[in-house]
Formats: C-alpha cells, structure tokens, sequence
C-alpha cells in the first residue's frame, strides 16, 4: 500500500511537470525537411530563441520531400525544401536564402575546369577516364545523389539539361556521405552544396572556366544554385512568418553557413 | 481473512488475465493495421497510376521522372545479394553450429555462444560503417574495382549479419535430436565424424533447413548496412565489384526524398508490400519445415 502511494506521488509529480512545462514557451515552431538548408534554420532558430525566449522552435532534417509531405500534413509548420513543390499548390512558398553547389573530385584528380559538355559526357556515362578530359589515366567514378534529391535536381537542371544521368553510377544519400565517398575513392566526381563542401579538401571544379564562389552566383557567372524554400500551408502568420523573416534577413548567420542572401542577387530566376 | 485474502487473490488474476488478453489483442490489432496500411498503399501503383504487376516486377527501367516504376532491378539485386550471403554465411554457421553442438568442449561454447550473441546485439548501422571503412577499401586496391562499393561488399557484410542467426539455430537443430540416436550410432562403432555426417546432418535437416531460411530472410530484410556499401546503383548486378541496388536499399535511398501522392512514393510502397510478402512466404516455409520434423 505504501508503495503504491508512493508510485501516486510519483506518477503526480511526473504530470504536474509535463503540465507546467508549456508554460516557459507560449509558441511552438516545428520545422523539418532539407538537410542542405538544416545549419542555416538551426543557427537561427538558436539565435531566435534567445531573443525570444517564449517562442521554442523545434527544428529538424528528414529531406526535402519529408519537409514537404509533412507540412502538407499539417504535421509541421514549416517544411524545408531545394525544390520547389509544384504538385502542392497549397503552399506557400518563402525562399530565404540561395545555396551554390560545386562540383567536387577527389583531391588526386589534376583535372580543374570543365565544360557542360564534358560534365554531360561524364554523368551520362559516356566519358569514363579521366584521359578523354585531360586528366590521369585513370577510371572516373560517379557518385549521384538519389533520384528524388532536392540537389540532384538542381544538378540535372542547371548542367545536364536534356541529357539523361547514368544509372551507373554510385548513390550516396545525403551530402556529408557524397563529401567523405568522394574524398576516399581515387577518380570520383560528385556535386554537393557549398554548405557541405567548404573546407573538405576536394577538388572543386570551374564549369566553363568559372569558378564556384558566392561573387559569381551573386554575378549570374556560375549556374549551378539554387533558392532555399521554406514552405508554409497557406501565407505564413504570427511568429511563423516573424520567424521567416528573421532567417531571410539575418546577412550574419547566411554567410556564416555557407549561403547567399536572396538580396545581394544580381541575378533573379523564378523557376529554381 | 483468508476469505478476503481468497478474493484478492481472484480479483488479481482476472486482472492479469484481463491484461494478458488486452496485450495479444494489441499485437493483433496492430498486426492487422500494418498489413492494412501496407495492402492500401503498395498496391496503389497499380490502382491509381494504373501501372500493371509486369511492369513493376519485370521492367528493369525505375525511372519515375519518366513515369516508368520497373523494379526488376532491385528484385535482381536483392535476390543476388541474398543468395550470396547465404552461400558464404549459410554453410560457415551450419558448421559453428554443429561445431558449438557436437565438437566444441563445453569451457568453449561458455565463451563463443555470448560472443555469438553480442554479434546480434550489434546494430546494422555499425556493421554497415565497418563494411564502409574495411571492407571497401580492402576491395578497392585488391581487385579491379574502382570504387571498391558493390555486390560483394554488400554480400560480406550480410553473411556476417547473418551468421548468428544460421548458427544459434543449427545449433539448437543438434540438440534438440534424441541423444539416443548419436549413442547408438557411436555404440555401433562409427566414427564421431561419420556420426555427425550420416547420422546426425540427415536428423537435423529439417532444422537447419529453418536456420537457412530465417538466414535468408535476415538477408531481404537488411537494409541500412548493405546501403551504406552496396553502391545503390539502379542497374543490375554486372559483377562481384560491381555497384547495384536492392529493394531495401532503394527505400532507405529515395524515401527521404519522396513526396507523398507521387508515383515514387507509390512504388517505393509497392517495393515495401513486395518485402513483406517475400517475408510472409519464407516463414510459411519455415512452418511446412517444422511440420515435417514433428
């Protein structure tokens, strides 16, 4: 009997926690989906909450699709995308930030500069010595994002154009695994976004004679960008779209994760 | 006071009983809606994008962006990769297991059967990683290779995962046979080797048959180890060092990614509904196994 009481106490004591715990954070942000834009919503969701300390904003990755499918579930409130989400036209669509990827090999590769048309041939399973490019006499390895990766469509629409990608290749699923595949496999050649590749000692290659920096995207020289969404059901409200602006606005914390502010862009496209 | 402690005791186990029920209903409910869920939404690739079964079994084109779901290629790789590890771990664990059974003296099987246990407590995650940092660097500079990913890093690393399973359960195969027969077959003068192959192997058949079957079954299932060293490449399997693709490791590589309503979510659930059946016909193999021994 004692113990049973004691197990009541406890079980009390347990819920009055849980009752009294929302009572620190009258609002409650959830945000999920890419993991390219991941560094950026979680160093400023840090830095908003600090400033508002009644607002907890719960932040986390799953991928571009998982960030849309759940905020068209209503499950969250902000889905984290690449891409955009043309089959949902319920959402609304609030770019924060622009991302550039480069194009990386192993740090072995002599190779610095290639065109479209070369890069084309090596996706596409065409071109499979580094020979045919300039390079070493050596087999080329092509490592893909999987076929519903937000980066992977960017690579696809802004390099291969109509020229379909290689089933050949490897796959690896998130960009830190392409980063590490990369840098251990002699003659491999990937493409990753900025956030991931700055500081990895790859290889990173110019397309075209241009090289991948901010200066350029920001310039309209190099292609391969693209916008970071943040999708809400229906025009973001309240402390939602307070905090959207807060992350399309803080220049401090976009350059700092590797980003582009949407505003410093030279260049505007509607379709990425 | 014992008539109350009578009725106590009777009030306690009809609320144990109570219990017990509320649980087995619980596991069937859920049972019943995971099948339900899966059925619903792994055969919408043919109901709503009205794609037919041959396609999606016999086309070796998985190309959603060109609205073609053919997961030949994945039902290839999976069967290529099972049947490796299979033909690696499955004799190698039948042998510890009548090794463990039969050989080993009992100081012995006190130190190997935890350690055989511990290598079922490792996570596939951790398997998975050692086959990325060992094994496919070691394939990468020993053979033609490029990349080192592929069908035979992946079949490694199975037949590992695999081994504990095949083992405990060929053990048990062993000793679970009437000592009457091994006594016997010794009084008579055989060898403890020709005990073991012409007595022995030919009783626990049936059993080792379940241990190969729940193997291979272990083998399907797998998913995250083999995804980190397979290679995930949509295309079948062109060789041992060659990169490929499994059902199980299409999933974990496109689900992040898939959007629901579309047609790659739609398949990926069919190539999950496909999983599940495999698993359902296997362990009805293993029923009509044990039914043969009894």
């Amino acid at each position: 009997m004692k113990r049973n009481a004691a197990l009541a106490a406890l079980l009390l004591g347990f819920s009055a926690v849980a009752t009294s715990a929302p009572a620190f954070a009258d609002t409650t942000i959830t945000a999920a989906g890419s993991t390219a834009l991941l560094p950026l919503v979680k160093d400023a969701a840090a830095a908003y909450q600090q400033a508002h300390p009644d607002v907890k904003i719960s932040v986390s990755g799953g991928g571009s699709g998982t960030g849309i499918n759940q905020v068209v579930a209503k499950a969250i409130d902000i889905g984290d995308s690449d891409i955009l989400a043309p089959t949902h036209p319920e959402l609304h669509d609030s770019r924060v930030a622009v991302i550039g990827f480069a194009i990386v090999t192993h740090p072995g590769v002599t190779v610095k500069s290639l065109s479209k048309t070369q890069l084309q041939g090596i996706f596409s399973g065409k071109t499979t010595n580094w020979k045919e490019v300039g390079g070493p006499d050596q087999k080329i390895v092509v490592i893909n994002r999987p076929r519903s990766s937000g980066t992977r469509a960017v690579f696809t629409k802004t390099v291969m154009g109509s020229t379909p990608i290689s089933e050949s290749g490897l796959t690896e699923d998130a960009t830190g695994t392409v980063v590490s595949v990369v840098k251990q496999t002699p003659g491999a050649i990937s493409y990753a976004a900025f956030s991931g590749t700055r500081g990895a000692g790859l290889n990173e290659l110019a397309v075209d004679g241009v090289a991948p920096t901010d200066d350029n995207i920001i310039a309209g020289k190099y292609p391969v960008w693209s916008y970071e969404h943040m999708f809400t059901n229906g025009a973001p409200t309240g402390e939602v779209s307070r905090f959207i602006a807060f992350v399309q606005s803080n220049s401090e914390l976009v350059r700092k994760d590797g980003f582009i502010l949407i505003r410093d862009m030279k260049v505007k496209e509607t379709d990425r | 006071m014992i008539a109350e402690q009578a009725r106590r005791s009777h009030r306690n186990e009809r609320i144990a009983l109570t219990a017990l029920r509320f649980s087995a209903a619980f596991v069937i409910a859920a049972m019943g809606a995971l099948l339900l869920y899966l059925s619903a939404e792994g055969t919408k690739t043919f109901f709503v994008d009205r794609f037919s079964l041959l396609t999606f079994l016999f086309s070796p084109e998985f190309s959603v962006e060109n609205n073609h779901p053919g997961a030949a290629v994945f039902v290839v790789g999976t069967l290529a990769v099972t049947l490796f590890a299979i033909a690696v771990g499955g004799p190698f664990g039948v042998a510890v297991g009548i090794f463990l059974s039969e050989i080993a003296p009992y100081r012995m099987t006190q130190v190997l059967k935890p350690a055989i246990e511990v290598m079922v407590g490792i996570p596939s995650v951790v398997y998975g990683w050692l086959g990325l940092t060992l094994l496919v660097p070691l394939i990468r500079t020993h053979t033609s290779s490029p990349s080192g990913f592929g069908l035979a890093a992946a079949g490694i690393v199975l037949a590992i995962m695999i081994l504990p399973t095949v083992i405990t359960l060929s053990e048990d195969a062993f000793r679970s046979l009437p000592p009457a027969l091994k006594e016997g077959s010794l009084a008579l003068g055989a060898t403890r080797w020709q005990t073991i192959t012409r007595v022995l192997l030919p009783s626990a058949a049936s059993g080792i048959a379940v241990a190969l079957i729940l193997g291979i079954a272990r083998a399907v299932g797998e998913a995250l180890a083999i995804q980190m060293v397979i290679g995930n490449a949509s295309q079948f399997p062109q060789g041992l060092f060659a990169p490929t693709a499994t059902l199980t490791t299409e999933i974990v590589t496109d689900m992040p990614g898939a959007t629901a309503g579309t047609l790659l979510e739609h398949a990926l659930f069919s190539m999950a509904f496909l999983l599940l059946l495999i698993a359902m016909i296997l362990i009805v193999f293993v029923r009509f196994a044990l039914r043969k021994r009894t």
